[in-house]
C-alpha cells in the first residue's frame, strides 16, 4: 500500500506470520508492513471487521499487532529490528489483550 | 526516584522550547517523549531525515532544526521512547521505557502533548486503506514512504492542501482532491480576513499550495457533500456529490482530514478545567498566559491548549518555562515580565490568522454529526444512531454512553470518538457541548503490560 521513495539503504529481515520479509532498517514497523503489502493489520473483536493503520502517531490503535510474543503492540510506535517476529492474525485476539491492563 | 524542577511531556516545538528555556534559566529539566527522536509530529524524524526527504518537506520542516539543537545542547535529560501512562496531581510522572515502568517527580510539569487530527466519521471510514492526511505526512517524514496506488485526499484544512502538494511532488498518484468545506464558510471567514492579513507569510504560503494544486491539473472538487468511502475488505472508491453531480472515484488509499484538535488525554486525566471552543469545535484546557491550569504546578504549552501552530507553540513553551521559573523562585516579577515580552508578541502575531482559518475550514455538519448508520466509536463499533438512541433512555453525558454500549472503552480510550460523542449528545439533548462534557479519562493512558507495573514494585524496593 506504500512504497519507499528511495529503496536503497540497509535492509533487515523480519518474520510476518511465518513469512520472511525484507524491510528497510530504522523505519516504523507499521510503515514497513504497509510497504510489504500487509493489509489488514487486525480484525475487530466485535464483528471481525478488517482494520489497518489510520493515524501512524499512536492515537487510533488500529495498527496493533503481536511483536515477539507480546500482543497489542502499536506498530507505528516501534521501529523494525532484525529478526523481529510479527503476528498479524493474533494481533487482536481477546486472550492476548487480557495480558494488558 | 529522580526529581526535577520541571518535567516536560512531549518533545515537539512547545516542549523543546520549554525545556531549553527552563534549562537555560538554571532549572533541572527532564523531557519525556514517545518517539525515538525529538521534534513531535511537525518536526518528526528531522534529526535523522535523509537530505532528499528534508528538501521535499520544505522550509517549514527545516524550521525545527534550531529548537531541536538548542534543547539537545541544553542540560535537560531526555527520556525518549518513553510513554507517560500516569500523572498524579502531586506531579509524579509514571512512564514506560523499554518494557519497564519508571517514575519521575516534578516540581512543575509542562504538558506539551500537541494536537491530533479530528476524526472524520463518514460511511466506510473504518475500511483498511482509509488513513488521515497527517498519517501520510508522517510516513513521508519518518520513512520517506508514500502511498503506492491511487490516492484520494478528502476533507478540509490547511494540512489537507499541504499534504496534497507534498505527495504530488513526491510522485504519488493523486486521483482527486475533494474539499468538504461548505459554501457558507467563506462568508463566515471574510470578516476575519483583515486581521489575517497581519500574517502575510501564512497567507502567501496557503496561496502557494492552491496555485501548485491548480497547476498540477489534479481533479479538484469543492463543497462536496455526502462523502463516503466504499469497499468490502478494503478501500476501493470514494463517492460524493459536488456541483450537483454524484461522483465516484476509484482509490486504493483515502486520506481524510478535518483539521487538528488539542490532545487532552493528560489534562483530562488530571480533571483540570476545560472549556468548549465553538470556533475550534474542541476542548481547550483553561490556561493563563504562563500555561498555568487549575492544578498548581501543572502547565500546558502549545497546541495541546489551543490550536495555533508550531511557531506559536515555541513561544508558548517559552512562556510556560518562564512561569515555572517564577513559581520556583528563579525569576522576579520584573524579570518575568521583561523576558515574556518577546514571546508574547510572537504568540499574538501567530494567532492573528487563526480566526480566519477556523472559520474557513470549519468541518461540515455531516462530519461533526454523522448519519445514524456511521460508526463513531471504531474500537467498539458503536454507531451515531446507537448514541442518539441513548438519550431518550436517560443518557446525559459521554461517560454514561460507556454503560449503554462500551462506547469509548476500547484501546484508543475515546481518543477517536470523544469529540463526536460530545457533539452528538449535545445536539440530541439540545444542550451546549460545554454542558454535556467529555469522557472521564483514567490511567493507564496507554495499555501497559502487567509485568511492567510489577517491575515498579521491585524497583521501589519492597523492604523500604
Amino acid at each position: 500500500m506504500f512504497r519507499a521513495l528511495d529503496g536503497g539503504g540497509a535492509k533487515q529481515s523480519i518474520d510476518v506470520d511465518g513469512r520472511r520479509v525484507q524491510v528497510r532498517a530504522g523505519i516504523p514497523l507499521a510503515i514497513a508492513l504497509l510497504e510489504a503489502g500487509v493489509i489488514p493489520f487486525r480484525k475487530t473483536p466485535v464483528s471481525g471487521e478488517p482494520r489497518a493503520p489510520v493515524c501512524l502517531m499512536g492515537v487510533c490503535f488500529e495498527c496493533r499487532v503481536a511483536v515477539d510474543g507480546r500482543s497489542g503492540v502499536q506498530a507505528c510506535m516501534i521501529e523494525v529490528a532484525d529478526g523481529m517476529s510479527v503476528r498479524i492474525s493474533s494481533g487482536d485476539a481477546l486472550a492476548g489483550d487480557d495480558a494488558d491492563v | 526516584m529522580p526529581m526535577y524542577d520541571v518535567i516536560v511531556i512531549g518533545a515537539g516545538p512547545a516542549g523543546l522550547s520549554a525545556a531549553a528555556k527552563a534549562s537555560e534559566l538554571g532549572l533541572s529539566v527532564a523531557v519525556v517523549d514517545e518517539q525515538t527522536t525529538p521534534g513531535g509530529q511537525i518536526y518528526r524524524n528531522l534529526e535523522r531525515s535523509q537530505p532528499g526527504i528534508t528538501k521535499r518537506l520544505g522550509a517549514s520542516y527545516l524550521k525545527g532544526q534550531p529548537i531541536i539543537s538548542r534543547a539537545r545542547s541544553s542540560a535537560a535529560d531526555f527520556y525518549l521512547t518513553s510513554t507517560v501512562w500516569d500523572l498524579s496531581s502531586d506531579l509524579n510522572v509514571t512512564l514506560l521505557q523499554a518494557g519497564k515502568t519508571r517514575q519521575l517527580q516534578g516540581r512543575q510539569i509542562i504538558a506539551a502533548t500537541g494536537a491530533m487530527e479530528r476524526a472524520s466519521p463518514v460511511p466506510g471510514w473504518t475500511l483498511p486503506g482509509m488513513m488521515t492526511a497527517g498519517a501520510a505526512q508522517i510516513a513521508l517524514k519518518s520513512a520517506g514512504s508514500i502511498p503506492s496506488g491511487k490516492v484520494v485526499i478528502a476533507g478540509c484544512g490547511p494540512l489537507l492542501l499541504l499534504v496534497a502538494c507534498q505527495l504530488l511532488d513526491a510522485g504519488a498518484t493523486i486521483s482527486a482532491v475533494v474539499e468538504t468545506a461548505p459554501a457558507e464558510n467563506l462568508k463566515a471567514a471574510l470578516p476575519h480576513l483583515p486581521q489575517a492579513l497581519g500574517a502575510p507569510a501564512y497567507l502567501a504560503r496557503g496561496l502557494g499550495f492552491l496555485a501548485n494544486l491548480r497547476l498540477s491539473g489534479v481533479p479538484w472538487y469543492k463543497q462536496a457533500e455526502s462523502l463516503s468511502v466504499e469497499g468490502a475488505d478494503r478501500v476501493r472508491a470514494v463517492t460524493f456529490s459536488a456541483d450537483g453531480r454524484d461522483t465516484r472515484i476509484d482509490a486504493d488509499t483515502v486520506l481524510l482530514h478535518h483539521g487538528v484538535v488539542p490532545n487532552t488525554q493528560l489534562s483530562r486525566l488530571l480533571r483540570i478545567d476545560h472549556d468548549w471552543s465553538e470556533t475550534q469545535l474542541a476542548w481547550h484546557p483553561r490556561v493563563d498566559q504562563w500555561g498555568a491550569t487549575s492544578l498548581a504546578g501543572f502547565r500546558i504549552a502549545g497546541d495541546g491548549a489551543a490550536i495555533s501552530g508550531a511557531i506559536a507553540a515555541e513561544a508558548s513553551g517559552e512562556l510556560a518555562a518562564l512561569g515555572a521559573a517564577h513559581d520556583l523562585g528563579r525569576l522576579t516579577g520584573t524579570e518575568l515580565e521583561a523576558q515574556a515580552r518577546k514571546p508574547l508578541r510572537k504568540l499574538s502575531a501567530e494567532r492573528r490568522i487563526r480566526p480566519f482559518l477556523d472559520a474557513l475550514y470549519r468541518p461540515p455538519a455531516s462530519v461533526l454529526l454523522p448519519d445514524n448508520d456511521t460508526v463513531v466509536c471504531r474500537c467498539e463499533e458503536v454507531t451515531a444512531g446507537q448514541i442518539r438512541a441513548m438519550v431518550p433512555l436517560g443518557c446525559r453525558g459521554p461517560s454514561q454512553t460507556k454503560f449503554f454500549s462500551r462506547c469509548g472503552m476500547g484501546p484508543c480510550q475515546g481518543r477517536m470518538c470523544g469529540l463526536t460523542v460530545t457533539m452528538l449528545l449535545a445536539d440530541a439533548l439540545g444542550a451546549r457541548a460545554g454542558e454535556v462534557g467529555a469522557f472521564r479519562v483514567r490511567a493507564p493512558l496507554k495499555p501497559v503490560p502487567l509485568e511492567a507495573i510489577a517491575s515498579l514494585a521491585s524497583d521501589a524496593g519492597l523492604h523500604s
